[in-house]
């Protein structure tokens, strides 16, 4: 609804999206130590060096978490990242989420916001300086204080030393260190003297997540707060004729039905005391809607989408080298591949509070962009930013989901109408159906292998929905050669040496909102090539790891994954009775990973007994972290791989809920070892890159298996 | 209105008979631990002991539950069991998201309180109601076998 405003926003805002999908982004936008924040009530003189760091004279040292925190560990990792420069007691360190302010946008996004395995890669060194900028002030300050060169004082966990047995505690020294200018350069301190970063840490959220005491956004409560359920058009693109609340009205604690419309879906909402009425109140409702796209199928669309892959009609290049169409090889090789649109599914359902008061308004929401739901609310209110307050909660699962707009713009509007406060929740049916869908894809691959079975020739042709159209991130996202990136990301950056490279990409657009899914277009990508290489080394008759490694000469982190993997794996052993092994390595996000997945077939259906995962992710953070980033991807990918499909017919959703989108579960969990190369690179990402190797290798060992190659997910054997 | 009692405490509900006990805790008891996952018991993050029991409560009216003990992951922590269980998890560092896992420390709980030292398999049997989307399986074993430990000393 206010797409062209949040268009003209994004030119600025997402510019610097396409080169992190490139992962050679220079940091250094942010600069932590020149600004101050004042917050609403400010503690008595604190010592508040910038926005991330506050020290009151009761000693007490808070640090501020501004990535969202939906699982990857980033209210742990962030304030690690000061602490170890500002050299305090890190257990007695206090951690509070941001209040969304733009000083905490995400120089990779443009704006506060949480995703494209961002945090780290973003904060790395600006956090670092802000913790020591703050501790090089508190320094100053007893330097100040006890008339002694600077020089002469050091600092450990939190207080300032000096000679003569000369002690301040940071608390004590917390007044007169505000009165510092911020300092500019200050050192950074050199890796081996590192006490926090690259050790395994605790993560910070786990007591309150074992007690039922963490915040979540449904958790959420303000006085005299109503709770909204919605009946969202049930035909994609269906607008409301009419609607009849009677019954609804007539349900105990229900106190309004109101019309709604999210941006992508059209509703009616009923408005009541609590959830439960809410509820039974909306499915009490009789709407007429009109309008929509009754014909959509799942069916209709992959015969689109096949006859524009053959035919090439509207193709647009995104990679070309040498030409694979004059390469004259002595094989061919022809495969399509398909992918289904999916549901993030995460396990908290989609949902908002929003306050709209006279002069603003106040959202509680487990959001991705607190910094694109406050650019977002204050355009569609008329307000300035810094009127549209947004607390973020705990998420419970993100995956790129939250980085949507769908949740706060109801919430917004239900409590306008409202003149109250108001929780909109989606049910589990409501957020499966709600659209931002992974983009079905198909790909359509010519492979080329000389005599000697190397491989000449690679043409690739993609067609799926642009997902970025309509996101706002258009300007970052779509090239210059009108090549959307995140639907050739992970096949157009194909490591292998192939002189004659060639890969497009077909837009075809059925009017499905797309999004961004845990690991974007590598998440299928990925499986396209990954599968693609697996056949012509099988073509060749070579070693599918041998193959991959003869061609990454050029491309050693690549190498070092798929090798290490490969010799955790026992690669080249036999591998126990009724089983085989598949291998795939891919890079995303600035990290590489390899991943061997041995599998066996019980009662006809593939079942992964062990997966071994390399992974080059850089400099890291917390290791223990990033291992079970690893852990999560890899499942995350392995419930796509296995079940995950949504599908269409008669415009219509055809899931609604776990029964018909099941998702992996603890009887079918695999072994899942983690091996991590020792770097000193910068950091790569953690979130996303372990989810594109899992379907490929898992696939790849299902042909090992059975001689039977998957290339349609979810797995079909 | 429904008598009951919740972590040890007698309360009377005023709600529709119907409501399940779900969001009886969640919005009438203000104990928002116990989670809204599914609400067909597809999932179990709305897991808690009913009598000892391990019950769905998206699915457990507020009728069915009229003068019995329930038990929530604000509550476990009052039991042996449930103790064990959470320093185990912590030790572990199982959460990630943390959305599931108040549902996933109710199953464990109630299968340690029937099985002391359960197999893999009884783990599984127990536990694969409980889905985790972040994919914290492999330590949410760890962490049960660990809480057995604990328990025996």
């Amino acid at each position: 609804m206010e797409t062209a405003t949040i268009i003209d926003h994004s030119r600025r805002t997402f510019l610097k999206v396409a080169a992190v999908a490139g992962g050679g982004f220079a940091i250094g936008v942010v600069l932590p130590g020149a600004t101050r924040v004042v917050h609403a009530a400010p503690a008595a003189k604190a010592f508040e060096p910038n926005a991330w760091i506050r020290i009151t004279p009761d000693n007490v040292v808070t640090l501020i978490a501004d990535k969202s925190e939906m699982g990857q560990g980033v209210y742990t990792a962030i304030p690690m990242l000061i602490a170890e420069e500002l050299d305090v007691d890190w257990p007695s360190v206090r951690i509070e989420q941001a209040v969304a302010s733009p000083v905490y946008a995400n120089p990779f996004l443009g704006a506060q916001a949480t995703g494209g395995s961002t945090s780290i890669r973003s904060a790395y060194e600006p956090l670092r300086r802000a913790g020591a900028a703050a501790r090089a002030m508190l320094i100053a300050a007893a330097a100040d204080m006890w008339k002694v060169d600077a020089a002469a004082l050091r600092t450990e966990n939190g207080v300032v030393l000096g000679p003569e047995g000369r002690r301040a505690t940071y608390g004590d020294l917390a007044a007169r260190a505000a009165t510092i200018p911020v300092p500019k350069d200050v050192p950074l301190k050199e890796p081996d003297r590192f006490k926090l970063l690259g050790k395994p840490t605790r993560r910070r959220d786990t007591p309150a997540k074992t007690d039922g005491s963490a915040r979540f956004g449904i958790d959420v409560k303000v006085p005299g707060m109503l709770t909204a359920v919605v009946a969202r058009a049930p035909v994609v693109g269906a607008t409301v004729e009419s609607f009849d609340a009677a019954r609804a009205l007539a349900v105990r604690g229900v106190k309004r039905v109101v019309p709604v419309h999210n941006g992508v879906a059209a509703g009616v909402a009923v408005i009541a005391d609590d959830f439960w009425a809410a509820k039974t109140g909306r499915d009490a409702l009789t709407i007429r809607w009109q309008g929509g796209n009754e014909t959509l199928s799942t069916e209709s669309m992959r015969k689109d989408m096949q006859a524009l892959a053959a035919s090439r009609q509207g193709a647009l290049v995104a990679r070309k080298e040498g030409d694979p169409d004059a390469a004259s090889p002595a094989r061919t090789i022809e495969a399509v591949y398909e992918v289904p649109y999916l549901a993030h599914a995460t396990m908290e359902p989609m949902n908002c509070v929003a306050w709209v008061k006279p002069d603003g308004v106040e959202i509680w929401a487990p959001t991705q962009a607190p910094g694109v739901n406050q650019f977002v609310v204050s355009k569609m209110r008329s307000l300035k930013p810094e009127q549209i307050e947004v607390h973020t909660t705990f998420l419970g699962g993100g995956f790129g989901r939250r980085f949507a707009q769908d949740f706060v713009l109801e919430a917004v509007q239900l409590s306008e109408a409202a003149g109250a406060p108001v929780k909109v929740v989606y049910t589990r049916e409501d957020d499966m159906r709600a659209y931002h869908y992974r983009p079905m894809s198909l790909c359509r691959f010519t492979g080329g292998l000389d005599a000697d079975g190397n491989p000449v020739a690679l043409a690739a042709t993609v067609v799926c929905e642009s997902l970025a159209v309509g996101t706002g991130a258009e300007a970052a996202l779509i090239r210059k050669d009108g090549v959307d990136a995140t639907s050739v990301e992970g096949l157009e950056n194909l490591p292998y040496a192939i002189p004659n490279i060639a890969v497009e990409w077909i837009r075809y657009s059925p009017g499905v909102r797309t999004w961004f899914w845990r690991s974007v277009g590598s998440s299928q990508n990925a499986f396209f090539v990954e599968s693609f290489i697996d056949e012509l080394a099988h073509a060749a008759g070579k070693d599918p790891f041998e193959f991959r490694r003869a061609l990454l000469a050029k491309h050693p982190r690549h190498r070092r994954v798929l090798e290490l993997a490969a010799e955790k794996a026992g690669w080249g052993t036999k591998p126990p009775a009724g089983r085989a092994r598949g291998i795939a390595v891919a890079e995303s996000f600035g990290s590489f990973i390899a991943q061997v997945a041995e599998v066996s077939l019980e009662n006809g259906k593939p079942r992964v007994h062990r997966v071994v995962c390399a992974a080059d992710v850089g400099t890291t953070v917390n290791p223990d972290t990033v291992a079970a980033q690893m852990e999560s991807g890899i499942v995350y990918g392995l419930s796509a791989a296995l079940y995950g499909r949504i599908t269409f017919r008669n415009g219509q959703v055809e899931q609604s809920n776990f029964h018909d989108y099941p998702v992996l579960r603890m009887n079918e969990m695999p072994a899942v070892e983690v091996h991590l190369v020792p770097s000193t690179e910068s950091p790569g990402g953690v979130g996303e890159p372990g989810t594109p190797p899992i379907a490929p290798a898992v696939c790849n060992a299902l042909f090992a298996l059975t001689g039977k190659r998957v290339r349609r997910l979810p797995i079909e054997i | 209105m429904t008598q009951l009692t919740v972590n040890g405490t007698a309360v009377r509900v005023d709600a529709p008979s119907d409501t399940p006990l779900l969001w009886v805790l969640r919005d009438h008891l203000g104990l928002t631990g116990t989670k809204f996952g599914c609400g067909i018991a597809q999932c179990g993050a709305c897991t808690v002991h009913v009598d000892g029991v391990a019950t769905r409560s998206c699915i457990t009216p507020l009728s069915a539950v009229a003068g019995k003990k329930v038990r929530t992951i604000e509550g476990i922590g009052s039991t042996p069991v449930g103790r064990a269980l959470q320093q185990a998890w912590r030790e572990i560092d199982v959460p990630q998201c943390g959305y599931c896992q108040s549902g996933q420390i109710m199953s464990a709980a109630a299968l340690l309180e029937r099985t002391k030292r359960p197999s893999d398999a009884e783990i599984d049997q127990a536990m694969s109601g409980n889905i985790c989307r972040c994919g914290t399986y492999n330590r949410i074993r760890a962490a049960i076998r660990r809480a057995a430990g604990i328990r025996r000393g």
